[in-house]
This record gives C-alpha cells, sequence and structure tokens, in this order.
C-alpha cells in the first residue's frame, strides 16, 4: 500500500474536501504560494487557485472572525493559525463567539468552519511554538476538538470536520508531520467521536491522543518485551465528541488506566477522563488511575529539558509498571 | 425622502424610541433581569442605514443593539420578550438584551465583546464575493470599539480584500463612562483612522435619518460596485447611561441639553412639518408606535417562561448539547 506522511495527508484531506464541495475555502498566513510554513497546504493554491486558498495578513482575530462571518452565511472556511501558541491572539473567537453564536441566538445560525492548527513540542521552538493546547479548546463547550495520530485520520477526520456544521479545531502536532503511514482510500471518512484500538492488550489502557499515541505504543511494546504486560491502546482521535464508551469498555477488560496527555498535567484532558472513570468505573478498577502528562512549566528550550518535561515512554513503562504491581 | 419615506422612517423612530423606553421601565419593575443597553437617541443610525440596505444584506450589531435588531425587522414583542425571558424572545430567552438577533432577515447578532463583529462583518462580505453576489455587510459599533484591535485588523483585511463592508461607527461621545477623545489619538476614532488604511470615510451628523441613509447609500453604491469597503462616523449621543446602572453623571448638563436639542425624531418631525405633512398624521404615526410597543408589553409579561429543556438544546447543529458518549 501507498506510503503518505502526516504533513501531506493534511493537504490531501483538505483538497479531497475541496474538490467535493465549491463552498469549502481556505484562508490563513503563508498558505497559498508559499504553501504554509509546515508544508501542510502544498498543491493547494496550484489546484485552486487565489479564489479558493487566500493568505491572509498576520490577524489572528481577522482570520477567525472572518472565518465565522464567512460560516454563518453559506462558505465552509478551513482557516489555519500557524502554530496553536497563536490561537491566543484571536481566543475571543474561540471561547466567546464562535462556540456560543448558536446558542445565544436561539438555534438561528449554524457556524461549519475548522479552525486547522499546528501543535505541540518535541521540534525545540521554545515556549511560544511549542505547547500542547488541546486543553484549552476542551474547557470550552460548543467546539469540537479534533487531534489525529495517523495520516490516515488526518484524511479522514479532515473529511468529517469539514463536512460538520459544528465548529471544529482541528490540532496537527508539530512532531508527526514528518511520520508515514498507509495511504487511506478513496472516500475515507473517519467520523467525529469514535475512538480507534490500536491495540489489544487485557493488562492495562493506555489512553492517548495525537503525539502520546506513539509514546503509548513505544511504552506498550516495551511493557510486553520486558515485563510481559499487554498493554491495550486507545487513540482517541475526538476531544469532542469524547469516547467515553471505548475508555470504559477497555477499562472494564484491563482494570488499570493510564492517560497519556502531551498537555500539562494542570488542566489537562486527562483530568476529565479520570474523573469519569473514577465515577462511572470505579468498580472496574484494580488500580489508581495514572495520569502521565506534560510538566505544569513553560516548554524549555533545550532538547533534553524539553523531552524531560514531555511525556516519555520511559514515563509510561514505570506508570504502567507501578500499577500492575499494585 | 419624500414625506410618505420620511414618515414611515419617523414612525420606526418613535417604535424603536417606546421600545427602549418600555424596556427602561420593565427594568425598573423587576422584569428585565441583568442588564441593558439603550439605544434612544440613536435611533436614526439604525433606521437610516436600513433603508438603504436590501433584506439580502447582512447586519452585525454591538450589545447595545435593540434598535437594529427592530430596524431590521424583529419586532418590540420578540424584542422585549427576550429581555423578560420569555420563551417566545427572540433568542428563546437564551441570549438577552446584549444577543438580539434576528438572522432570518441578516441580521446576524449583536455582540458583547466590544470590536469582535468588525471580522465577522468582513467575512461575510467575503463570503459574498466567494459566492459571486453583490451583498454588502455592515458592522455597526461604539466609539470604544475604534481602540481594540479586532477594529484594525478588520478595517486593513476589508481594505486588502476589497471587501463589500460598511465600517458604521454610532460615536456617542463616550466608551461607557469615559469621554471617548481623553483616551483617543485622534478626533474622530473611527474616521481618522481610516486613511491609514486606505479607505474612505466621511463623519456624519447620526442624529439626521436622511443624512444617514444618504451616507450609507453612497457606501453601499460603493461596495456592490467592487469598490470596498467605507467608514461612516455618524455622530450621535445616547439618551439613558450606559448601560441600565449608570446615570451618566459625567457628562456635562449643557451638553446633554444640546444634545437633547438634537434628537432624531424632533429632526424628523420638523421636516414633516417643512413638508407639510399633517400634524394629524405625525400623531397617529406616534399612536400606531405607542399601541405596538403597549400591547408588545402585555404579550411578553403573558407569554410562559422557557422550557428547562432548552438549556440543553442547540449547542451543535443537530440541536444537541451531547459532548460524550
Amino acid at each position: 500500500m501507498a506510503e503518505l506522511t502526516y504533513r501531506a495527508a493534511v493537504a490531501e484531506g483538505i483538497a479531497r474536501e475541496m474538490r467535493r464541495d465549491p463552498t469549502v475555502v481556505c484562508l490563513g498566513e503563508d498558505i497559498g504560494a508559499a504553501e504554509g510554513v509546515f508544508k501542510t497546504t502544498v498543491g493547494l493554491f496550484e489546484e485552486f487557485g487565489p479564489q479558493r486558498v487566500w493568505d491572509t495578513p498576520i490577524s489572528e482575530q481577522a482570520i477567525v472572525g472572518a472565518a465565522m462571518g464567512a460560516a454563518m452565511t453559506g462558505i465552509r472556511p478551513v482557516a489555519e493559525i500557524m502554530f496553536s501558541d497563536f490561537l491566543a491572539c484571536c481566543w475571543d473567537y474561540l471561547a466567546n463567539e464562535i462556540p456560543k453564536v448558536r446558542y445565544m441566538t436561539g438555534g438561528q445560525v449554524t457556524v461549519p468552519l475548522v479552525i486547522r492548527t499546528a501543535n505541540g513540542g518535541g521540534l525545540g521552538f521554545g515556549a511560544q511554538h511549542s505547547q500542547a493546547v488541546e486543553n484549552w479548546a476542551f474547557a470550552v463547550p460548543g467546539l469540537k476538538v479534533v487531534a489525529p495520530s495517523t495520516p490516515a485520520d488526518v484524511v479522514g477526520l479532515m473529511a468529517s470536520a469539514i463536512r460538520s456544521d459544528d465548529p471544529v479545531v482541528l490540532f496537527e502536532h508539530k512532531a508527526l508531520l514528518a511520520s508515514t503511514g498507509p495511504a487511506p482510500p478513496p472516500d475515507h471518512v473517519v467520523p467525529l467521536g469514535e475512538a480507534a484500538t490500536v491495540r489489544d492488550g487485557g493488562d492495562i489502557t493506555l489512553v492517548a491522543l495525537a503525539s502520546t499515541v506513539p509514546t503509548a505504543l513505544a511504552a506498550a511494546d516495551v511493557l510486553a518485551a520486558e515485563d510481559e504486560i499487554e498493554a491495550e491502546v486507545i487513540d482517541l482521535r475526538c476531544l469532542v465528541p469524547l469516547d467515553m464508551t471505548a475508555v470504559l469498555h477497555s477499562v472494564g477488560r484491563t482494570s488499570r488506566l493510564i492517560i497519556v496527555e502531551e498537555n500539562p498535567f494542570q488542566g489537562g484532558w486527562g483530568g476529565t477522563i479520570a474523573s469519569i472513570v473514577a465515577d462511572e468505573g470505579f468498580e472496574l478498577l484494580d488500580a489508581p488511575i495514572r495520569r502521565v502528562a506534560g510538566e505544569n512549566v513553560p516548554l524549555p528550550f533545550a532538547d533534553i529539558l524539553e523531552k524531560h518535561v514531555l511525556p516519555s515512554t520511559e514515563r509510561v513503562v514505570a506508570a504502567a509498571r507501578a500499577l500492575v504491581g499494585y | 425622502m419624500n414625506a410618505d419615506e420620511l414618515l414611515a422612517a419617523y414612525e420606526q423612530m418613535a417604535l424603536i424610541r417606546r421600545t427602549e423606553k418600555a424596556a427602561q421601565d420593565l427594568f425598573l419593575a423587576g422584569l428585565v433581569k441583568g442588564t441593558t443597553h439603550l439605544a434612544a437617541g440613536q435611533e436614526a443610525v439604525a433606521v437610516g442605514a436600513h433603508l438603504a440596505l436590501r433584506p439580502d444584506d447582512y447586519v452585525f450589531a454591538t450589545y447595545r443593539g435593540h434598535h437594529h435588531a427592530i430596524a431590521r425587522g424583529a419586532t418590540p414583542e420578540e424584542c422585549l420578550a427576550e429581555l423578560m425571558s420569555r420563551a417566545t424572545g427572540l433568542c428563546q430567552a437564551k441570549g438577552g438584551s446584549m444577543h438580539l438577533t434576528k438572522a432570518q432577515n441578516g441580521m446576524l447578532g449583536s455582540y458583547a465583546i466590544v470590536g469582535s463583529h468588525l471580522p465577522m462583518a468582513c467575512g461575510a462580505a467575503w463570503s459574498a464575493k466567494l459566492r459571486g453576489t453583490d451583498q454588502v455587510a455592515v458592522a455597526f459599533f461604539g466609539d470604544g470599539a475604534t481602540n481594540i484591535g479586532a477594529f484594525h485588523e478588520a478595517m486593513n483585511l476589508a481594505a486588502v480584500w476589497q471587501l463589500a463592508v460598511i465600517f458604521v461607527c454610532e460615536n456617542n461621545l463616550y466608551m461607557e463612562y469615559t469621554p471617548i477623545g481623553t483616551v483617543t489619538s485622534v478626533a474622530n476614532p473611527a474616521a481618522d483612522r481610516a486613511p491609514a488604511n486606505n479607505i474612505p470615510a466621511e463623519v456624519i451628523d447620526g442624529n439626521d435619518v436622511e443624512v444617514v441613509r444618504d451616507a450609507v447609500a453612497r457606501a453601499v453604491e460603493r461596495a456592490r460596485g467592487g469598490k470596498g469597503p467605507t467608514v461612516i462616523e455618524a455622530q450621535t449621543y445616547r439618551h439613558y447611561g450606559h448601560s441600565r446602572t449608570d446615570p451618566a453623571k459625567y457628562r456635562p448638563a449643557e451638553e446633554v441639553e444640546r444634545w437633547l436639542e438634537h434628537d432624531p425624531l424632533d429632526i424628523a418631525r420638523a421636516r414633516l412639518e417643512a413638508l407639510d405633512v399633517a400634524p394629524d398624521a405625525v400623531a397617529e404615526a406616534d399612536a400606531r408606535a405607542a399601541k405596538i410597543v403597549t400591547d408588545a408589553v402585555e404579550a411578553a409579561k403573558a407569554a410562559p417562561e422557557p422550557a428547562l429543556a432548552t438549556a440543553m438544546t442547540d449547542v451543535w447543529a443537530d440541536g444537541g448539547a451531547a459532548w460524550r458518549s
């Protein structure tokens, strides 16, 4: 089967929807002739031209605000915010405008837009270009939150995100852009809110998202090879809608749960999952729930420091050993 | 405007004025909760602009937006019921005074984060361009919005993309409690910023409904002709304070008096007289407006409260609020 990079999958996923639906239009900084600073929009400007792919000024509020106005009036905009850190520059739109306007107008309008953004650490960009901020979006009722881990999922979830009549924030992980995987078939669509069990195992459940999926899979390999512990790895793929059915079902079989999340422990999405499992799955558990998350510090610059504060295979392995021995 | 047009405009302004008075009275009677930002005194901006627009054009307003909702076809009953938290409210009592919206009439919302809707109006105009229509989008905003980033980002984007958007500043001289001149680097907070973005601008008497209609019509003609955005700074004055708890004691008495003598309804009434419209015809317009508002208050009072289940509807396009399985 043909291989595709995660980076190319972003452009492929957008292009498929732009071919299918003429109301899909892209806007963002450097996304046109320059084809994106992360090369995630390669080929779009050439294929669809300046009427479908719009370069913007460095004006995050104008980008997302204009996307909102267009979405309310018959367009399906795909807006790029270059680094997810920059979402803070237009947070009013993600926190106050886009997720609320349907509700506060009594359902008079819909906002079918996608905000795509490069998220997360591992590339040594320092404190203002490396954060994993999916928990920011997760804190806002009214946003759907998507974070794929494989090229095929990028394409399939992009299709669902663009076709969704609700606003979707789609986090593309910077550390995964160069990774490769099988190219998806035509018309590949992954529904929002369906987690994937990417490794079967009966001893412990590892819940992961985006960058922490490969981290959890690597940890599972170590646990199998060195400890005869079989870990089940669940790739959530979306935070909203959140597939708690998949998580609770897995915990029902393994009775142990580790949540592996890149965003900071403080306010990270894993806290919500832990609280639901503690509430609704208490009797399934044979050990405490453990969260392996980013440290509560700004992301440091030096590689060894950055690696030290992000979730690692070693930290997941150590946590799993502790829980299995509990 | 001929006599009939002006009389109709006068009646619309009278309807807004009486609705705002009713909102204030209902607040004092404890029937409206939260807060209100009344637009009495600024009626000519909404009514005049509306007369220059088509039904398929787009309008975005602020938390001081009752006049724009009514000018765009929302009824006083829908508006007052919303303020009174009734199921029959314009937004099913989920928005309140600050978020009046009549989307089916192109009135795409009232936004309570200052300046946030200017980029949205750009987006609606961009959408019209993408869809190949000649619709225009109008953003109404206060003088206070001219010092926030979204205002400047929107002006630049509108100019660069040559969008059919009209920025109408309702300069009522005060950003909340502070004179706008004391916190702004230029004399005309909106119009003086336009040249820096290569956008034409004019400063007008926002209390003269005809002047407003004509200025917006000129901007609409430019916009539909593909000539891009326009800034209109309409000088006006609010009769009440910033919000319902504000007695507006920071405004000098002689300033208030001067503006009350330059009232939009008085200006229109004097012109109707000059056009030989019979005083009875004006009195009948006032009476019709009064009856509509009186009936609206009674209907809103009699309307039911919203069903509790509606608190959990319309987060998503499917009508629901489910976030997990």
